[in-house]
């Protein structure tokens, strides 16, 4: 829902940073992170908008160079997306 | 004399049982029955006509029975139960009695997702062993399954399947008991490849007396090809073909495998002639009708016996 | 309990289109349970049909409330100053519930957001099988618990047919052949005897719509 809620209020993209896969505190948080991502790529394809608008990446907390290349590797994405066309409704 | 049918008076006198099959067109062409059924004439005692095989619609089987009585042969009327409730199956009999039909067959029927109308409902409003008691109270009792009166009731020999290769194994010889008991006259079993698993089957129904309470016609199709034989072999539910008889086809040169497969199936009717519990041979050589009449030379069940 | 599915997001929109002001309406029992219209489900759909909506330069207003079902008339009452003010009631109860629902509010159009699908079990979170057709003449007394009526793609009572392939109905590899099982259930319980007997000719009773009325209990013009 929260992922959802960001780009029906204007986002233009939200990615969710997880842990690499078999290394989570949590032991299977970071999978159904992922399924919940996917969900909701599907959920934003349905409705007519890019799926790829939100995106899961996978990470140690101790690679920051890695994050950060994701950072911008997300924020690519999301200009070649082009704006949410949905942040004109937001402003309202 | 329960319905005085070719079959029931062959079987009676105690002679082997050569049945075929023949399955109708996928339209109105009613030559095209004759045609086929002019390939079987003389050839066996009774022929199958199937009903909307593998759930796909064809001529309805009474039709194309009563074309087969038009053209002097004895129909098997096959009925299945996913395609009517027992008001139109009490119906189609009564109808099919009127015009000649004397046998029946009672099945199951292949699920409707198979054929071409996979989205339609699956009627199974009764159960091919219910159908088979339905059939026997009718001549019998002379009453509908309701239980009030028929006037002029129709007196048919019954026919069901019996699948000898299906698992539980162990459980087939039971359901042939319960068959047998809900009044059943003859079985046709699945086609058989595997004698060994068939000759263990019939050897149960022997010991418990199954096969002098009702006549065991085994099933045969001769294979055409390889491919045929591995499609049966995979894809086809219930039936069973062990690997020998996939070596013996390919070890014949191409031109020679249908012949071999004649060979093969006239072998099993030899084998057959002489297995105590089985009483003929039903032959199923579908869209081979042509080839039914040197099938049967070879297989030596010529001349047909000519009851009166 | 009632499973059912929600509908393709498209087949909603559409539903939908003539209108500018819906209240969405989501049941707390069975289909919350299932996943499928509980108030997590509501708000999740109106989300989707908001932007899809902006997005068509056509957007519309949406209620959410979710009363704990909506086959009973004590939990509908909440509804009843709510709904004056909408033009439309979206329903993801079951079929039952939403025909509870428009039976209510008879002026008001009442669309179906979900297909009820089946009475079934919980296999596990978001995973939910068929067992029970309600067909009023339970015979699982004889089948070792496993229903024929609802597991055998025919409906066999004498089963099983010759389609049996590995334990699995010929329809499907996944789809286990009821009667097969039914045998095994029997076999380990040693009580083969149950189906040894031929089951007779059924008579259906679920041919036209039912009614229970419990003993004891009258409908209540009848009391006094």
């Amino acid at each position: 829902m929260h992922l959802l809620r960001s780009i029906q209020k204007g986002a233009d993209g939200v990615y969710v940073v997880g842990c690499l896969e078999g290394t989570c505190h949590y032991n299977e948080g970071n999978l159904r992170a992922s399924e919940r991502v996917e969900h909701v790529r599907n959920l934003l394809e349905e409705i007519g908008l890019e799926s790829d608008r939100a995106r899961m990446y996978n990470l140690s907390s101790g690679e920051g160079p890695t994050f950060a290349a994701y950072a911008k590797e997300m924020t690519e994405n999301i200009r070649a997306l082009g704006p949410n066309p949905l942040k004109k409704w937001a402003k309202v | 004399m329960k319905s005085g049918s070719n079959l029931e008076k062959v079987l009676e006198a105690g002679h082997f049982a050569f049945t075929g099959e023949l399955g109708p067109p996928r339209g109105t062409n009613a030559e095209e029955v004759r045609e086929k059924a002019q390939h079987l004439k003389g050839m066996v005692d009774m022929v199958n006509i199937t009903d909307n095989q593998t759930a796909v619609v064809r001529m309805a089987s009474w039709a194309a029975c009563m074309i087969l009585i038009q053209e002097g042969l004895e129909p098997n009327f096959q009925m299945v139960c996913r395609d009517r409730n027992r008001l139109a199956m009490q119906a189609d009999i009564l109808g099919a009695y009127t015009h000649g039909v004397r046998n029946m067959l009672c099945l199951s029927g292949d699920h409707c997702m198979f054929g071409d109308h996979p989205d339609a409902m699956g009627v199974f409003d009764i159960d091919s062993m219910q159908l088979i008691n339905m059939v026997k109270t009718m001549r019998d009792e002379g009453k509908f399954q309701s239980g009030t009166d028929i006037e002029d009731p129709p007196k048919i020999f019954i026919g069901a399947a019996a699948n000898p290769f299906a698992d539980p194994f162990e459980w087939r010889v039971h359901r042939l008991a319960k068959k047998i008991n809900a009044g059943v006259d003859f079985i046709q079993t699945q086609c058989i490849y595997n004698m060994d698993r068939f000759k263990k089957w019939i050897k149960e129904a022997n010991d418990m007396g199954l096969t002098e309470k009702a006549y065991i016609l085994a099933g045969v199709t001769p294979m055409k090809n390889v491919g045929m034989a591995r499609y049966m072999q995979k894809k086809v539910p219930g039936i069973e073909v062990p690997e020998e008889l996939i070596d013996r086809l390919k070890g014949v040169d191409k031109k020679k495998v249908a012949d071999e497969g004649i060979k093969i199936a006239c072998e099993q009717v030899e084998e057959f002639k002489e297995m105590k519990g089985v009483h003929g041979v039903h032959m199923m050589a579908i869209e081979w009708e042509h080839k039914v009449p040197e099938i049967a030379e070879r297989a030596k069940v010529l001349p047909r016996p000519v009851m009166d | 309990m009632i499973v059912a599915e929600r509908k393709p997001f498209e087949e909603i929109k559409d539903m939908l289109k003539g209108y500018k002001k819906v209240l969405n309406v989501g049941c707390g029992t069975c289909v919350a349970v299932c996943l499928t219209g509980g108030e997590k489900e509501v708000e999740v759909l109106n989300a989707e049909l908001d932007m899809a909506r902006k997005l068509d330069e056509n957007p519309i207003e949406l209620g959410a409330i979710t009363i704990e079902r909506q086959c009973d008339r004590e939990y509908l009452e909440a509804l009843d100053d709510k709904v004056g003010d909408y033009e439309a009631l979206l329903s993801m109860a079951c079929g039952a519930g939403i025909q509870f629902l428009a039976e209510r509010f008879p002026s008001k159009p009442v669309l179906p957001a979900v297909d009820t699908t089946f009475i079934g079990v919980n296999q596990d979170v978001g995973w939910y099988e068929e067992r029970c057709r309600s067909c009023s003449s339970c015979v699982l007394g004889w089948t070792g618990g496993i229903c024929p009526v609802t597991m055998c793609a025919k409906g066999v009572y004498n089963g099983p047919c010759g389609g049996t392939d590995n334990g699995n109905c010929e329809i499907h590899q996944d789809q286990p052949c009821a009667w097969f099982k039914i045998y095994e259930r029997l076999a380990g319980q040693d009580r083969l005897d149950l189906i040894m007997e031929y089951q007779p000719i059924v008579a259906w009773k679920n041919q036209k719509p039912r009614t229970l009325m419990q003993p004891g209990y009258k409908k209540p013009e009848e009391a006094e």
